[in-house]
């Protein structure tokens, strides 16, 4: 199977980021195919470099980043989301004339037709929120 | 349609302005218009108040986000399924709700209302039909 | 065709669990997960609203939240089957689609 997997809910605040990662291991442990999760309202979060959790706990944008290494899921921040909530990259960092970018290893930045062209193109979509 | 249409249905179960997630969940609605699949929207349990009219957003200093929903007739998005036990829960009634139309091109044009007061249980069956299913 | 209801939420903070069951159709499932597990535990007030769908809607706890929050699997609404991440995404497979109550 093809699963689609939204994160709609930011790291730690939720356990949505947790949950849809330990779903993505196990489908990807089990054979199935991730092609990729889509990150959505407070979910953009989970994509920023910046973030230093303490070293006893998991580190959930690495976590990602070494799951979209490992087996090539497209790990997608919504344009709009992120622009409302200082998720950049250098491009967007740019254009909107910021004096810095955050976005982590892995993560692109990309439109919200991303996520229906998900739907359309997997067997399930699995949505992780609040 | 072509084969890979799908049917997709996006689930409005939470109040606008408290949360985010309403004007969002109309953002993905507009943008996903483009891919001519065929949508639906289902407002149940806190949803319905999406829908009420005359929301007046100048003492919270909002963005009043409720006539977005009239245009999504502009969009063919024409299937807004509001549950009836939610609004009896609520003290609502479909006069309580703004009036949102679409244009059947298939009958002349005709100007038809988009809101459709379904039962849970037709609402159950509407959510059993669907190939995608995205939660707001 | 049937649909894999996940719910994330206790049911005694909100009314999703309630909501989900009542829309969900026989030959359907449901899967409580993260603090949703709440409501596969035995003896509470909500124990037969879950027990009223037993038979027609399976019912589902995800064993690693039912483990974090200190819930014994012996203590689970008769019925309920835990199962792992494994398990979950068996039965996202096994269903047409699935539905999250959040």
């Amino acid at each position: 199977m093809k699963f689609g997997i939204v994160v709609s809910e930011g790291p730690y605040t939720h356990q949505a980021s947790d949950s849809a990662y330990n779903f993505a291991k196990a489908a990807l442990e089990n054979g199935h195919e991730v092609p990729r999760v889509f990150f959505y309202h407070d979910g953009v979060n989970v994509g920023t470099r910046l973030s230093v959790p303490p070293q006893d706990e998991r580190n959930i944008q690495q976590n990602w980043t070494a799951l979209a290494r490992e087996h090539g899921v497209d790990l997608v921040i919504c344009i709009a989301a992120a622009q409302r909530r200082g998720l950049l990259d250098e491009n967007e960092a740019t254009r909107q004339g910021k004096d810095a970018n955050n976005i982590a290893e892995g993560f692109r930045i990309s439109g919200l037709g991303q996520l229906i062209e998900m739907g359309i193109q997997t067997d399930r979509l699995v949505m992780f929120g609040d | 349609m072509e084969d890979d249409v799908k049917k997709f249905l996006y689930v409005n179960r939470k109040a606008p302005y408290g949360t985010i997630y309403a004007l969002e969940a109309l953002e993905v609605v507009l943008i996903g218009a483009a891919f001519d699949q065929d949508v639906s929207l289902a407002f149940l349990d806190d949803g319905v108040f999406q829908l009420v009219k005359d929301q007046n957003t100048d003492g919270i200093g909002m963005k009043n986000f409720s006539p977005t929903f009239r245009a999504l007739g502009d969009y063919e998005v024409t299937k807004l399924f509001v549950e009836r036990e939610s609004l009896d829960e609520r003290g609502l009634s479909p006069d309580d709700l703004q009036e949102i139309m679409y244009e059947d091109e298939d009958d002349d044009w005709a100007e038809k209302p988009s809101i459709r007061i379904v039962s849970r249980a037709e609402m159950a069956d509407i959510m059993a039909e669907q190939d995608v299913v995205l939660s707001f | 065709m049937s649909t894999l209801h996940t719910v994330n939420k206790s049911p005694f903070a909100s009314g999703s669990l309630q909501s989900a069951l009542d829309h969900a159709k026989d030959g359907d499932a449901i899967l409580m997960i993260e603090d949703g597990v709440y409501g596969a535990a035995a003896g509470t007030r909500v124990a037969e609203a879950l027990g009223a769908r037993k038979g027609a809607v399976s019912l589902y706890v995800l064993e690693g939240d039912i483990a974090a929050r200190g819930i014994s699997t012996r203590r689970l609404i008769e019925g309920v089957k835990p199962v792992d991440y494994a398990g979950f995404v068996g039965l996202a497979a096994e269903h047409d689609r699935t539905q999250a109550w959040l």
